[in-house]
């Protein structure tokens, strides 16, 4: 099965008069039909970078600076190029075709319109019907999403948080895509609520069959939601397999440390520690893999791996990762092999 | 320390804080309310009749949802707000802010952490200025403010102390800011530190080696520590009692192991299943099963009767024309509840 | 600094340069990072500086010495010329000049003084304190500057220099005030200034370390923006004869050369030098408060910086640049002086950093 989103050898930096830097390098991404894909990581991972700078949506002095970004969906017929493409045609595919869901919808949504006037903006820009219909269409959105339809007439200030990311959802959906890229859609709200919204977007991508590209710094809700998760770090890819592989036997010490770092409600009470260390510094990297600083399995040929994703032995699925040393099952080292004072975070 | 646990009037219904083993008490919160008035005769019940005993060298977490009260209360037992009812008192004597010095000698003995570590330290003094001007403040005149810096910096692990004093904050990452924060906090030597969400805007991985070193300073220094988040999880991890608000409520309270793993308040037993759980992989999301969402988000917290009736599978009449108090479950648990015995069997057969 | 955005944020990953107040090599990273308009307007205003310090000293004739040589035009003995009454021209420029900047300083001072005195109290103390100062600022803004200068001005016993540096003050502090309120109130909501109470700061403490520190940029463009209102306001005040008329400021020059029918009798080396003076320093001032603005505000300096991308401008709505495709664009011709620029440096891959090709990934 072809993806639907094929992203090839993408780097993104942003240029400042003290030279380049780095936030995306050299990944690869694909998206199947009606898949989950999760994407993994904290400040510095270029996470965000990489959805934004696949749709070109960053702003200078962000530029693109390798690979393609090839979308091959029903409305295409053969793929095209995302990253070759005029404005012109970049608008139309946007929202038709990929449509995201950002990060604060607080801030995503104009304060000053009402909720029906912005999704009929969404759905005028992509559709031509008469007034009537797209009035219905709206309402229609809203019913999908589990609001009541009188909320039409509100402004976002009126509705609690998890109504307006609904909203949001509502309008990513408005041109029926087949690509929903979702930007920590719900970091801002409390748990129960984030519940029932993922509950919905599952439902949504079952009924609907689009495809979605989940972004966020929470592994534990990746497990639970994703079909595959990519792990990055430094704007890099560190891992990348199915959910079930990257719970049982996590091939990066980067992943085994985040899966280290949520305490969990269910089960024994584990003496957890995270991992050691700050974020990267992206305009400082160290030669070879950008995590050796904080990883206790790091040793001197470290320095020389070229970060290519290499097949994790023994794996059932298609499970790659970046670190050729540490293998899955590996124990964690003990806290006396943890980097020096200094690196401290 | 002592074996029997100090009487205390923040105990409601009689029952004994886990935290009480611990030490002696070194401050508590009697019958915390606080109203907030709204434009147009509204009033909002930020915290309505909160309760709860810090004792010196334990962990007391509160646990809710934004909106559910826990930051004003540690607001106002900082100092920061004044309530609208009720009383609070430190090492036994009444709590009065009524002056600027009252307020200064409070603030030698309670300290508050801030929860935002990109904003909380001020971006044109650098590390050394932040923390000299409590030592100067609180430890007199003639100490070696220099050293005392020092000192204060290895306590949070910002080694070496001479690379981080000239830093200013926009060349520290959040980590390391937070570290200041709670340095400074520290400078005034106080007995109660109040933790508001210090960790939830750092980022996963580091984290727990944040609560860690929390945990350590409690231990070293015996802290009476007060911490506030959003995450069930993380209370479980790092308190020895937890108190979950919702809607300025206290709805449950007791040891955190045990309210975390047998929670008795239906809406406990929500945010439990609710959050994210790293073992369970087979979970109902991916299925996309629709009846997993227990009970909805329709309704806010109700103005008459049980807050959470408006969402709670288990409300009749009388949660809905009445607000439970805490009723005591075990010598150390409490919930407030009319329906505990079918909420959680296990535990309101033992009611006293 | 917020971390909420929309579009994705072009704030920088990792951290971010900014200014070191206090220590020398501070002020030389804070004067590199100036835009060009800024240096320029800095050595503009420089210029009349040093123009006003040691004009006077160097002066050919006194400003005041009559000759017979009335309305000549410039000439050897005159480089700008006369007045009707014979007085060179370029002494009492240099004279002017100096006058002029010495009050606008002055009202600059006393001016942004006030301001900040009556912005940060109202807007710390806020309540009845925010209201009262509030309506007072809005009151001085509301009513018209100049009828009120000049019947101020016209009430006053003398008309000199420090009666107009009281009145121009006096009127000049309101829109700073309002500016540097609104900044206050920003500021006094962030948490370290709350911290700074909870480690037991006295108010005035808070006030004057913690606070104001973080507004020096505004108060400086403030400064700046007083000083340019007190130069127009000081030579239109002279303009209409409301001043020392025996001084030589610029303004009084002016009002000379009008009832001298310096216009109708085209003599203009009388009017046309303090003229095109005034019109330079205040240009001198605005090109500079462009830099200062800059310096409180760094996102303004990261949209100058960006807009230009591989010789390119970029504008806001433009999808991000694809780079290798840019350069298909220029000419031979073109691409040859490109290479010359300093844009084409930020091309090239650096040579530490070699692609690094991925393996495809598995399917």
């Amino acid at each position: 099965m072809s993806p639907v989103l094929d992203i090839r050898d993408l780097s993104v930096a942003y240029r400042t008069p003290s030279g380049d830097v780095r936030a995306v390098s050299h990944v690869n991404l694909s998206l199947s039909p009606g898949e989950v894909v999760g994407l993994c990581g904290e400040s510095g991972s270029g996470k965000s970078t990489l959805a934004y700078g696949a749709t070109r949506l960053l702003r200078p002095p962000a530029v693109i600076t390798s690979g393609e970004v090839l979308y091959s969906g029903k409305r295409t017929g053969s793929p095209v190029d995302l990253l070759q493409m005029s404005h012109h045609a970049l608008r139309q595919t946007r929202w038709a075709d990929i449509a995201i869901v950002f990060q604060s919808a607080m801030n995503a949504l104009n304060p000053v319109l009402r909720v029906r006037d912005q999704i009929l903006d969404a759905i005028k820009a992509h559709e031509k019907m008469p007034k009537a219909d797209a009035h219905e269409k709206a309402a229609s959105l809203l019913d999908l999403v589990g609001i009541p339809r009188d909320r039409l007439r509100s402004y976002p200030h009126e509705l609690s948080g998890g109504m307006r990311q609904r909203v949001m959802i509502a309008m990513a959906l408005a041109a029926d895509p087949e690509v929903v890229i979702m930007d920590e859609p719900t970091t801002a709200l409390d748990v129960v609520v984030q519940r029932d919204i993922l509950a919905q977007i599952v439902e949504l991508k079952e009924r609907l069959g689009f495809s979605v590209l989940f972004i966020t710094h929470d592994m534990s809700l990746l497990l639970e939601l994703a079909d595959r998760i990519a792990v990055m770090y430094a704007g890099q890819l560190m891992e990348l397999g199915s959910s079930a592989a990257l719970k049982d036997s996590p091939a990066h010490p980067y992943t085994q440390g985040l899966l280290q770092s949520f305490p969990s409600l269910r089960g024994a009470r584990r003496d957890l520690a995270g991992i050691p260390g700050s974020p990267p510094d992206l305009r400082d990297l160290p030669k070879g893999c950008p995590f050796v600083p904080r990883c206790g399995h790091a040793v001197d040929a470290c320095a020389e791996v070229d970060m290519s994703l290499i097949p994790v032995p023994g794996a059932r699925a298609a499970h790659v990762t970046a670190c050729p040393i540490v293998l899955p099952g590996a124990a964690q080292p003990a806290p006396a092999s943890a980097p020096a004072e200094g690196a401290l975070s | 320390m002592s074996d029997a646990p100090a009487p205390s009037a923040a105990t409601p219904a009689g029952v004994t804080s886990a935290a009480a083993g611990h030490g002696p008490l070194a401050m508590e919160a009697i019958g915390l309310s606080k109203d907030f008035r709204l434009g147009r005769g509204k009033t909002l019940h930020a915290v309505r009749d909160v309760s709860f005993s810090l004792y010196k060298g334990a962990v007391v977490a509160l646990v809710g949802e934004s909106g559910s009260g826990k930051s004003t209360v540690a607001r106002m037992l900082a100092g920061q707000e004044r309530p609208t009812a009720g009383t609070m008192t430190l090492n036994g004597e009444p709590v009065h802010l009524s002056s600027g010095r009252a307020f200064r000698r409070f603030k030698t003995e309670v300290q508050y952490v801030f929860q935002d570590p990109f904003s909380s330290l001020n971006p044109v003094h650098n590390v050394g200025y932040h923390l000299s001007r409590p030592v100067r403040l609180h430890q007199g005149r003639d100490v070696d403010v220099q050293q005392q810096v020092t000192a204060l910096l290895e306590q949070v692990r910002l080694t070496p102390a001479a690379q981080f004093a000239p830093k200013y904050p926009h060349e520290l990452s959040g980590g390391q800011r937070q570290r200041v924060s709670f340095a400074r906090a520290l400078a005034a030597q106080p007995k109660v530190l109040l933790a508001d969400e210090p960790v939830s805007m750092l980022d996963v991985s580091i984290r727990l080696e944040m609560l860690n070193l929390l945990d350590d300073l409690r231990k070293r220094l015996s802290l009476a520590l007060l911490y506030i988040t959003h995450d069930i999880a993380s209370a479980r991890y790092f308190a020895d009692e937890v108190l979950v608000m919702y809607a300025g409520q206290v709805v449950e309270r007791g040891p955190a192991e045990e309210v975390t793993q047998l929670p008795a308040h239906p809406y406990t037993q929500l945010l439990i299943s609710s959050a994210p759980d790293p073992d369970n992989l087979g979970s109902v999301l991916k299925s996309g099963n629709s009846a997993a969402r227990a009970g909805g988000t329709a309704g806010g917290p109700a103005a008459v009767g049980c807050p959470f009736s408006t969402r709670c599978p288990l409300a009749d009449d009388r949660c809905r024309a009445e607000n439970p108090a805490l009723h005591q479950l075990t010598a150390v648990r409490a919930a407030a509840c009319w329906r505990l015995s079918e909420a959680a069997p296990a535990l309101a057969g033992g009611a006293a | 600094m917020t971390m909420l955005s929309t579009a994705p944020a072009t704030e920088l990953p990792g951290a971010r340069a900014g200014a070191r107040p206090g220590a020398l090599s501070g002020l030389a990273a804070t004067w590199r990072r100036l835009p060009a308009t800024a240096k320029a307007g800095a050595f503009l205003l420089l210029f009349f500086i040093l123009a006003a310090i040691i004009g006077p000293e160097v002066a050919p004739y006194a400003p005041g010495l009559q000759t017979p040589l009335a309305n000549e035009a410039p000439s050897g003995a005159h480089l700008l010329g006369t007045t009707a009454t014979g007085q060179d021209v370029l002494s009492q420029l240099l004279t002017g000049i100096r006058l002029t900047l010495e009050l606008a300083f002055w009202v600059g001072v006393i001016a942004t003084a006030l301001a900040v005195l009556f912005g940060v109290t109202a807007a710390f103390l806020g309540g009845i304190w925010d209201e009262l100062l509030s309506l007072l600022t809005n009151v001085f803004l509301v009513i018209p500057a100049l009828p009120l200068l000049i019947l101020l001005l016209g009430l006053m016993p003398g008309k000199g220099q420090l009666p107009t540096i009281l009145v121009l003050s006096g009127l000049g502090w309101p829109w700073g005030a309002r500016v540097i309120r609104a900044q206050t109130l920003m500021i006094r909501n962030r948490d370290f200034i709350a911290a700074a109470r909870e480690t037991g700061e006295h108010s005035w403490r808070i006030i004057v370390f913690e606070l104001i520190p973080n507004e020096v940029s505004l108060i400086a463009a403030s400064f700046v923006n007083t000083v340019l209102y007190a130069i127009g306001a000081s030579v239109a005040l002279a303009f209409v004869g409301l001043a020392d008329l025996t001084s030589f400021s610029l303004g009084t020059i002016l009002y000379w050369a009008q009832s001298g029918n310096a216009l109708q009798q085209s003599y203009w080396w009388w009017f046309v030098p303090p003229g095109v003076a005034v019109a330079l320093i205040g240009t001198a001032l605005v090109m500079l408060n462009t830099g200062i603005d800059e310096l409180g505000n760094p996102r303004l300096r990261d949209v100058r910086n960006a807009t230009k991308i591989a010789g390119r401008r970029i504008w806001p709505t433009d999808p991000t640049p694809v780079v290798g495709a840019a350069n298909g664009h220029r000419g031979k011709l073109a691409s040859f002086l490109h290479s010359f620029s300093r844009g084409s440096l930020l091309e090239e891959e650096p040579a530490d950093q070699a692609p690094l090709k991925k393996a495809g990934e598995l399917r």
